[in-house]
């Protein structure tokens, strides 16, 4: 069974454009299904507006989505009560792309840490300060840190503490929406280094939205193209960057910018007209879905 | 991607740039900090300078310092900055220096949703840089901003020119900006981060687009990046700056097969792509407070191959081998060579 089952999921938002205008209904997510398994590292990318964020949030009802469903060990997660929801948040997290914003500033980053243990009544106050001080250690944290603001830290160590409080209650599924974009290059290899590291340790699974490809394909054993809210190509990601089928997933790795001056890439640019969006996923290899 | 052999001018042609011992410093309390820290270049026409470098490296600084639109408390000492015939820019005064900037030498920043006036359509912001500078009557303008529009590729560029900025996508408005920056055929063109704030699509597209106008119009151009990749595809040259410094130049393909500092050399290997799966080679440590930088090499901290002399002074430019520059003491002839592997 995978641990995470996205069936035909999808998200409308209205919008009203002016007083007297009709409401226009966007389908920011239109009719995605995938599954995750345990300890697994699943990359979602496409470019901004494609729809991958709101699927992440869709899946931990951070967005109400449309219709669809969200299966988690085998539980439908649209159906949960609040309660239930909550129960089932301690096991699945998110890390969010910017972590100048994603802490709150009033709040010293021991308190950030603990608050999750606090929510969920777990341990007594020495017991969670104790775990606080060992989640510190585990993302590479000085302890001694513990009792300051996020200002007092750079981009990286703020990211950390955002890993540390995902990471607190033991999740087996975290949510990674664009967890490195906002980080300095030299910084970007460390957490995607404690990231590996913990899946390691905790085996952890991994949603992984991105728009870098380059490191979409390290890290992901598979990946899923979206473009404009479907999944146009879903392959293990060896065979999507070698093998590519759908149009867009062409035009889009042929754009990589390569730090590297003798790759010439032969640019293959996407001619929207050409997609068809109403094409379903088909297999054109074991395990190798396109849109075409 | 349209990608230029290594240099292509000798490099007996006057530079068209040539920037020495820039220094922009900000008073704050407790101190000075110098944003941009002794940067010398040079840059020729037909010719692309990548600027590379993370946040707080001082690359868009040095770019602003060289347009003169550092703000107060920003203050710029050192120079000469001789362009195109005149001995120092820093010595202009500002009402020349104005009739320099958007004319002769175009810029374009990150940010294409804000750069653009949300009140006035393309075609009068373009039409307007014309104006400006006295380049054009009215009717001409409207007319050359046409030419512009289908210069950077903009389909439909009579219905277009009608349009305000928020009708247009992101890429479309970099193209915009790309045509003002272009109006009064500059000979130097700086660009900062033109393509971070766009999809990876539309930024192969921008970039192909600069390294055609770049031929078109034989420009210099000052291409500011974080990304290697940027610079791979389209730079002759690369200067790699950290905390304010220059810290390695050369030629674009002996910076990537052969990175001389330690920095450049641990930027690369972070890249993600040799090896799926693996740990990346990371950096360790964080990008210093340029407040608080430690009194040697700035790159000492973090640095994997420091030795005793690195924390003693800021080391000086040595010229590695011909053409490529690094400010790191493994190259001080008086260390054994044993140590640059």
């Amino acid at each position: 069974m995978p641990l995470l089952e996205v069936r035909h999921l999808v998200k409308e938002f209205t919008r009203k454009e002016g007083l007297l205008s009709r409401p226009t209904v966007v389908r920011a997510v239109n009719d995605v299904s995938f599954t995750l398994d345990e300890a697994e590292t699943f990359g979602l990318v496409g470019e901004s507006g494609s729809g991958k964020t709101t699927t992440g949030r869709c899946i931990l009802r951070l967005i109400e989505p449309t219709s669809g469903e969200v299966v988690f060990r085998g539980q439908n997660v649209l159906g949960f009560s609040r309660d239930e929801l909550r129960h089932a948040r301690r096991d699945m997290q998110i890390v969010f792309q910017d972590p100048y914003s994603s802490l709150n500033p009033r709040m010293r980053v021991r308190e950030i840490v603990e608050e999750p243990f606090i929510i969920h009544k777990i341990g007594s106050r020495q017991e969670r300060r104790d775990r606080v001080v060992e989640l510190f250690r585990l993302v590479g944290l000085d302890p001694a840190t513990l009792e300051r603001y996020p200002h007092e830290f750079s981009g990286g160590q703020r990211q950390r503490i955002g890993v540390a409080r995902a990471i607190a209650l033991n999740p087996s599924l975290i949510i990674a929406d664009e967890p490195v974009s906002a980080l300095d290059v030299s910084i970007q290899a460390q957490v995607v280094n404690l990231l590996m590291e913990l899946q390691e340790k905790m085996k952890l699974a991994y949603l992984f939205i991105a728009h870098d490809l380059r490191l979409v394909e390290h890290i992901c054993r598979r990946t899923a193209v979206m473009y404009l809210g479907r999944i146009v190509e879903m392959a293990e990601t060896q065979a999507l960057f070698d093998n590519p089928q759908h149009a867009y997933t062409k035009a889009l790795l042929s754009a990589i910018p390569f730090p590297d001056p003798d790759h010439k890439p032969v640019r293959i640019s996407l001619d929207p007209k050409g997609v068809d969006l109403n094409a379903p996923l088909r297999a054109v290899a074991a395990d190798h879905w396109a849109a075409v | 991607m349209a990608c230029s052999a290594s240099t292509p001018l000798s490099n007996t042609t006057p530079p068209l740039l040539r920037v020495q011992d820039l220094t922009t410093t900000f008073q704050i309390p407790g101190g000075v900090v110098k944003a941009v820290d002794h940067v010398s270049l040079e840059l020729r026409r037909g010719e692309t300078l990548g600027l590379v470098g993370e946040s707080g490296s001082g690359k868009s600084m040095t770019a602003l310092s060289i347009l003169r639109l550092v703000q107060a408390p920003g203050e710029t000492h050192g120079g000469p900055i001789a362009f195109n015939g005149r001995p120092d820019l820093l010595e202009l005064p500002e009402r020349e220096m104005r009739k320099i900037r958007g004319a002769e030498i175009g810029f374009i920043f990150q940010e294409p949703m804000t750069a653009l006036n949300p009140v006035f359509t393309v075609g009068d912001q373009i039409a307007e840089a014309l104006l400006v500078h006295g380049r054009a009557t009215r009717a001409e303008a409207h007319a050359k901003a046409l030419e512009l529009l289908t210069a950077v590729r903009i389909h439909d560029p009579a219905r277009r020119a009608r349009d305000y900025p928020h009708q247009l996508s992101g890429g479309m408005r970099q193209r915009v900006l790309i045509a003002i920056a272009l109006a009064c055929q500059p000979l130097l063109l700086i660009a900062d981060e033109p393509t971070t704030a766009l999809d990876v699509t539309i930024q192969a597209e921008i970039l192909d687009l600069l390294q055609e106008m770049k031929e078109k119009f034989h420009l210099a151009l000052l291409l500011i990046t974080h990304d290697l990749g940027v610079v791979a595809g389209h730079a002759d040259r690369v200067a790699v700056m950290y905390a304010g410094r220059i810290v390695e130049e050369g030629a674009m393909r002996d910076i990537f097969h052969s990175p001389k500092h330690p920095y450049t050399q641990g930027l690369l290997a972070s890249i993600p792509g040799a090896a799926p799966g693996q740990r990346l080679r990371a950096i360790e440590g964080t990008v210093p407070n340029l407040a608080k930088l430690p009194p040697g090499c700035s790159f000492e901290p973090r640095c994997p191959k420091r030795f005793d002399l690195c924390p003693t002074a800021p080391p000086p430019a040595y010229e590695v081998v011909p053409g490529q520059r690094a400010r790191c003491y493994l190259y001080d002839p008086k260390v054994h060579g044993a140590k640059a592997s």
